[in-house]
């Protein structure tokens, strides 16, 4: 078939990672990159949706929305950044070792890069499940899973039918004389800035458990000596992939805990 | 001219033994013509669908009781045919399947640049598909396919999770066809074939695509917040829980508007091939009718808010979004004139294709013009939510898309299967249509005018008579839809052999065989003219050379 010797000849000529319908490595590496551009502006109107909720609400909401973010972990979080950022660092590291050819440094630094996301992930899931335990009556997590010291939830910060913003709050905003549709409207302001915080967030995570695939398979591609000086593509829009997901943190991080 | 047999090789033929193997070599395909070929294929049975709910809505619309579905049916019917439609035709119709088979051939591309990402793309198209058929099939979805909160969110028990899922799945389809596009307009680009020598249907998909990659993401949050509203119980846009409906209606429109351009400017695109050729001149203002495209694309971003002006969105917000709107009209207008322009003095043949285009034209005047109409907002307060919006919108959409994707099929039918279809039955489908559309759609623009409410089974006996000639109207559309299922099915065993350029048109994708091998070029071509290279003298040398039976 002649359609068959075509191709053959293609993978003679250059390297066998060079697809059928590109001409030369340098235009494939430029469509790939391109193309990892072009879905970061998508991933950053989808979050965009998210930010312009944040921005209506918080305009509605303000006092409401202060005393929120109060109630968030703000240390975790923080902490939480610094892994995101070293992660970042990390990941540039690969890059360059991919660059240098250098498969040592590049699976180090591929693996300690998913190490840092897995503490991200663990962390972020500490702080859920913080919240979690409070519907559930429990002081903290752990004594949540083991049952002890369980009592009646005077706090609840998931949103839902149960959503119980701490009551010290809701009686000095009484105490000031306000209406009970006054509190009710703290109320539901409360429960809007948890919404878009869990969903923001959530939204985040579930990015950075692609991104961790993503990075396992750049780590098997590695292991199996695909990646040249020449060609290491993969390497750098994955890394383009994880910086992004760092750079969404960088916005939410101050958004929710800080502002 | 090699008008004997097809080709010995072709992207169609393949030397599978079993009927596994050949399934296996359609399903697991990256080749772009094969997808395009799949896209057809499911986009027509969706367009079907479709046109099935519309039937129902035209019947009950008959009499002024409602005497063949109650409110709740009349709902649902009408709900499906405004989602399958809108999310599972009119979008994806053009780009995905004539940009896909052309976009790679018309820039001297052996594929798109992310040939399985292309394959992905259809296979989230039809798990899309999926869902919005299981919830049509458990009782269906009564929001309207705008999916207004809180009514979506809080009060609807219809299957709103599931269809919103679906249109959700299909948004990335979308994304990722717009992201394949873009990649590879800009980065596979046959050697000599700059910018300016693009065929202007490229320009119009890269406009297109743009939309789609900038403004699916949108949809698909709004979306996905309505689907966790309802099932956490949460009010981000339930006024009663704090939350604001209205933030609904503006991510929604900061998409749905724009998606009407995603419908447009391919359809816009295909004109243009259609006029150049069929005139044998070269299109008239390239620049403009490019650049038009492009700022189509920006402007459409801008222009939202008109879907809100009785909403309690801000009256200066309104007066803005009005004038913004009007401003769309100078490059929609700009295409038109050019088209005109392109035809004057043009040696024209009429076609199948051609009438569809010249249909096209006469339909989107009337669409865009009634677009002004309702730009303006004191117009606008007085036809929101009746007949006139309805009729306004078909103009553009089946008037527009439709009339250019069927006008597409059977331009580029040659070059998919390598043969002719019925010139005679094609001409008398497009006549049918064209008068079956106008009969449909005209009398509604008076109904609207007149005070009849869009999304209501029952209505005042004075309308009767325009809702009768809108059905009948319809039901002659819906003839005029299937004839061409007809003679183009008999075409695929019994049509004349095309071969390569019966049109005698330019562009690369003619200069390759019909239906073009899998590699779409032996050699990769070099271009060294622009895109329509019609020579000055063409258009009267082919006047002159005119006979009776010539496939021009």
């Amino acid at each position: 078939m002649a359609t068959i010797t075509h191709e053959e000849a293609h993978v003679h000529v250059h390297g066998p990672e060079l697809q059928h319908q590109f001409e030369t490595p340098e235009q494939q590496k430029e469509a790939a990159t391109l193309g990892m551009w072009a879905f970061l502006v998508t991933e950053i109107m989808l979050f965009g949706g998210i930010f312009m909720a944040y921005i209506v609400y918080r305009w509605a909401f303000p006092e409401a929305w202060e005393e929120a973010a109060a109630m968030l972990n703000t240390p975790l979080a923080a902490v939480n950044t610094v892994v995101l950022l070293v992660s970042s660092l990390t990941v540039a590291l690969a890059v360059n070792a991919a660059e240098e050819g250098n498969k040592r440094r590049l699976l180090t630094m591929l693996v300690l890069t998913m190490i840092l996301g897995l503490t991200f992930l663990l962390i972020k899931g500490y702080e859920y499940s913080e919240k979690f335990a409070h519907c559930a009556g429990a002081k903290d997590p752990i004594s949540w899973i083991t049952g002890s010291d369980l009592h009646e939830s005077h706090e609840c910060l998931v949103p839902g039918r149960n959503f119980m913003f701490p009551s010290e709050h809701g009686a000095t905003s009484s105490g000031h004389g306000h209406g009970a549709a006054k509190t009710g409207l703290m109320q539901s302001g409360h429960q809007l800035f948890f919404f878009l915080y869990f969903c923001a967030t959530g939204l985040h995570a579930i990015h950075m458990i692609i991104g961790l695939g993503v990075m396992s398979t750049i780590t098997v591609m590695a292991l199996r000596n695909t990646f040249s000086p020449t060609y290491y593509t993969p390497v750098e829009i994955g890394g383009l992939y994880w910086h992004l997901i760092d750079i969404i943190w960088v916005f939410l991080f101050p958004l929710f805990y800080l502002v | 001219m090699a008008t004997l047999s097809l080709p010995q090789s072709s992207y169609i033929r393949d030397n599978s033994r079993t009927f596994t193997e050949w399934l296996k070599s359609w399903l697991l395909t990256v080749d772009h013509k094969r997808i395009a070929i799949l896209y057809l294929l499911s986009i027509n049975f969706f367009f079907l669908l479709g046109g099935l709910a519309a039937t129902l809505v035209r019947v009950e619309l008959i009499t002024p009781q409602g005497d063949l579905m109650s409110s709740d049916v009349y709902n649902r019917a009408f709900t499906l045919h405004g989602v399958i439609m809108v999310f599972f035709f009119l979008i994806p119709s053009i780009p995905a399947v004539l940009g896909n088979f052309l976009v790679p051939l018309m820039i001297g591309a052996r594929d798109l640049a992310f040939p399985r990402l292309n394959l992905l793309s259809w296979y989230l198209y039809m798990i899309g598909g999926l869902f919005a058929l299981i919830a049509a099939v458990f009782g269906g979805v009564d929001t309207g396919w705008t999916f207004y909160t809180p009514f979506s969110s809080t009060y609807s028990n219809s299957n709103v999770v599931m269809t919103i899922t679906g249109a959700f799945i299909m948004g990335f389809s979308s994304i990722l066809t717009g992201l394949n596009f873009i990649v590879t307009i800009h980065k596979m680009r046959a050697p000599g074939l700059t910018w300016f020598r693009l065929p202007l249907f490229i320009w119009a998909n890269y406009a297109t695509s743009i939309i789609q990659i900038l403004a699916t993401p949108v949809l698909g949050i709004a979306l996905l917040l309505v689907v966790v509203e309802r099932l956490w119980g949460v009010g981000i846009y339930d006024p009663a829980l704090g939350g604001d409906p209205l933030l609904f209606q503006h991510l929604f429109w900061f998409y749905s508007h724009p998606a009407v351009y995603i419908m447009i400017l391919p359809a816009m695109g295909v004109i243009s091939e259609l006029i150049s050729t069929f005139s044998r001149k070269r299109i008239f203002g390239y620049e403009f009718i490019a650049f038009s495209s492009i700022a189509i694309a920006i402007l459409g971003f801008l222009v939202w808010g008109h879907h809100m002006f009785v909403s309690s969105q801000s009256v200066y917000a309104g007066l803005i979004f009005s004038f913004i709107t009007m401003l769309v009209a100078i490059p929609s207008a700009i295409k038109v004139f050019n088209w005109t322009a392109t035809l004057y003095k043009g040696s024209i043949s009429y076609r199948t294709p051609m009438l569809y285009a010249l249909g096209f034209i006469g339909l989107f005047v009337i669409g865009g013009l009634t677009g002004i109409f309702l730009g303006v907002t004191a117009v606008d307060l007085h036809v929101t939510d009746t007949y006139f919006v309805v009729a306004h919108f078909h103009y553009v959409m089946v008037g527009g898309t439709i009339m250019a994707y069927l006008g597409g099929i059977h331009f580029w039918w040659p070059k998919m299967t390598g043969r002719m279809y019925n010139e005679t039955w094609g001409s008398i489908a497009a006549l049918i249509i064209f008068v079956g559309f106008n009969m449909t759609f005209f009398p509604q623009f008076i109904l609207g005018y007149l005070g009849m409410p869009r999304r209501y089974h029952v209505y005042p006996p004075e309308f009767q008579v325009l809702h009768v000639m809108s059905t009948a109207g319809a039901s002659i559309l819906a003839i005029g839809f299937i004839v061409p299922l007809i003679y183009l099915g008999i075409s695929l065993r019994k049509g004349r052999i095309a071969g390569d350029n019966p049109w005698g048109a330019t562009g690369l994708e003619w200069k390759t065989s019909s239906p073009p091998p899998t590699y779409n070029f032996d050699k990769t071509p070099i271009v060294t003219e622009e895109a329509y290279a019609y020579p000055p003298e063409a258009a009267e040398r082919d006047a002159a050379s005119w006979r009776p039976g010539s496939p021009l």
